[in-house]
């Protein structure tokens, strides 16, 4: 009970005290941060579920480019809806995610992680490239979303259109990241979830007990790249351009890091790990060049008293994954 | 009786090492056989060759006539040949029980998406899982420990889980790496019991490998010997202890080896 009751409080505060909060104190900014954070949660959502069968994903940011390029250059060059082309950006970053992870999520702890870090590099060196992704100018002037209708029924409005496109890009993604840790949730209290977690404890008797794990690791990398091409995409979409500079090296580490800090054992860590990663930084922004300094001696005395991430805290209320 | 298991001139090399030098016996529907030998002897290696987790460099491992060597783990566990580790290789996070439910992924019917998204099948799988695990529980005795987490279970019950989860797959043959290493009398014979009533009980053919003398010749049907990579005797028990090639192996090999 205290679960649902948890839910409903959370999807009242995002959806209904927020935009209040910000019409009441005028501070429309806010929408653009919190907007981050939920898109940012996404990606490293799927970061997260890379942690749950043992790897340690440090290219989240490859996939988040990915995803951008593929719905601006769909949207700009092929003409069709953004709404089409976000499922679509997914759907390219987990194809390239099978083709890159059946050689290279054969490789354990410390040299997958060396390998998933070279990944956001190749990437932006390949949209440097390649003519398609115009170089190091990028692709800009990317129209905003259009509207959907379905029997004439208008679903989705034309953010062209709208007032505050900034609230629509609000909701958007908040919608999206309830959508992904809803079915984060159901994953991993499935069998698929199980599964991982028996590859995480061991892969070799997980395989002797008939477990196909080059399989199940594929798959579920193919899922969690997914995720970082859909987070993109809504990036490239809000932002209205996409340059080989958007996702960085540093970015790949921050999906890491909001997975280390919300708590690797809890679905739910990742949203929270990014929320209080991205305000802390800006927060800490008055300390002017003390700010790095003061960030990372936080995040190390955090990993040194929590190693389990803020969620083992366990707040009531809070879902844990594992019970 | 059928030969359920048949290792035909198997071979391993590893570089100038020859590990395993034309190793050829048939294991029997229903019968526990134990490999036997002293340290070094290859017997673990032959292990990993049987359960594919190591590839032969020549001969093979046939199961009802079919191939079962040079394939993936996986592959041989779903055709019903299931090995067990040594304690330390388990769930460590999971309770006993989540351990044995997790490890009938073979009796699983529904897909992977199925279980996502909840269809019937799925919810009659994981219906069925939790009978399954409690059934074994129950059978394998380990009732009062089925919600302790695996990491805080003494070694005894270790090897006890480690024999659950494999049953749990449902195998034809259950392979057993050393059962009884590093236990005092009363639990070696604890699981010699746990053994027999694995294959009495349940109809699952044993292949062990092990160290532990009297209890191999307590439990075994037959047994093979196996030093210096070579095969040098088989048969039962009796014909065992009484064959000279093996009381020269293992009075030449080392003097706290003699347990025959």
């Amino acid at each position: 009970m205290i679960q649902w009751a948890g839910l409903v409080v959370f999807l009242l505060t995002i959806f209904v005290a927020v935009p209040g909060f910000v019409a009441a104190s005028g501070r429309s900014d806010l929408y653009y941060t919190l907007t981050s954070v939920a898109l940012l949660s996404i990606a490293s959502a799927g970061v997260w579920l890379t942690f749950y069968i043992g790897r340690i994903n440090i290219g989240q940011g490859a996939f988040a480019l990915i995803g951008a390029y593929v719905s601006a250059i769909l949207v700009t060059k092929v003409g069709i809806s953004f709404w089409l082309s976000l499922p679509l950006a997914g759907v390219f970053a987990a194809a390239v995610a099978v083709v890159i992870g059946l050689p290279i999520l054969r490789l354990r702890g410390v040299y997958f992680a060396m390998i998933s870090l070279v990944l956001t590099q190749v990437v932006t060196l390949t949209a440097l490239a390649l003519p398609v992704t115009n170089g190091a100018k990028g692709i800009t002037s990317i129209p905003l979303p259009g509207g959907v209708s379905i029997l004439g029924l208008t679903v989705i409005p034309d953010f062209a259109t709208l007032e505050n496109p900034r609230l629509a890009f609000y909701y958007t993604a908040c919608v999206l990241m309830v959508l992904t840790f809803a079915a984060m949730y159901r994953l991993v209290n499935s069998r698929l979830g199980h599964l991982c977690r028996s590859m995480q404890q061991n892969e070799e008797l997980a395989s002797s007990i008939g477990v196909n794990i080059s399989y199940v690791r594929v798959i579920v990398f193919a899922i969690s790249s997914f995720l970082g091409g859909i987070g993109g995409a809504m990036f490239g979409s809000i932002a209205q351009s996409v340059y080989p500079s958007s996702f960085q090296v540093a970015d790949s580490v921050n999906f890491m890091l909001n997975c280390f800090l919300g708590g690797l054992g809890y679905v739910f860590g990742p949203m929270l790990g990014t929320l209080v990663l991205y305000f802390g930084w800006d927060l800490l922004f008055e300390l002017g060049r003390f700010q790095l300094l003061a960030y990372s001696s936080m995040l190390i005395i955090l990993m040194l008293f929590l190693p389990n991430g803020l969620l083992s805290l366990r707040l009531p209320g809070k879902k844990e994954s594992d019970k | 009786m059928s030969h359920l298991l048949e290792v035909r001139h198997v071979t391993k090399k590893f570089g100038g090492l020859t590990a395993n030098n034309d190793i050829s016996f048939n294991v029997n529907e229903n019968e526990i056989l134990s490999v036997i030998g002293p340290n070094g002897a290859g017997k673990s290696t032959l292990f990993k060759m049987i359960s594919s987790f190591l590839p032969t460099t020549t001969g093979e491992v046939l199961f009802n006539g079919e191939r079962i060597s040079n394939l993936k783990p996986h592959v041989v566990a779903r055709k019903g040949v299931v090995r067990t580790f040594q304690e330390t290789t388990i769930f460590k996070s999971m309770t006993v029980r989540e351990s044995i439910i997790v490890a009938q992924h073979l009796r699983a019917r529904a897909s992977l998406a199925g279980y996502f998204w909840g269809t019937k099948t799925a919810h009659e799988d994981v219906d069925s899982f939790g009978q399954y695990a409690d059934d074994l529980i129950e059978f394998l005795g380990m009732t009062e420990i089925a919600n302790e987490q695996a990491s805080n279970l003494p070694q005894g019950n270790l090897r006890a889980l480690g024999i659950a989860i494999g049953l749990a797959t449902d195998p034809k043959v259950l392979l057993l790496d050393e059962p009884f290493a590093g236990m005092n009398h009363d639990e070696t014979m604890k699981m010699v019991n746990l053994v027999r009533k694995v294959r009495d009980d349940r109809g699952v053919t044993v292949l062990l490998v092990e160290h532990d003398m009297p209890a191999v010749m307590n439990i075994s049907d037959r047994i093979v010997v196996l030093n210096f990579g070579e095969m040098i005797a088989e048969g039962t028990p009796v014909e065992i202890q009484n064959n000279e090639k093996v009381i020269e192996a293992y009075l030449g090999s080392a003097d706290d080896e003699i347990g025959i």
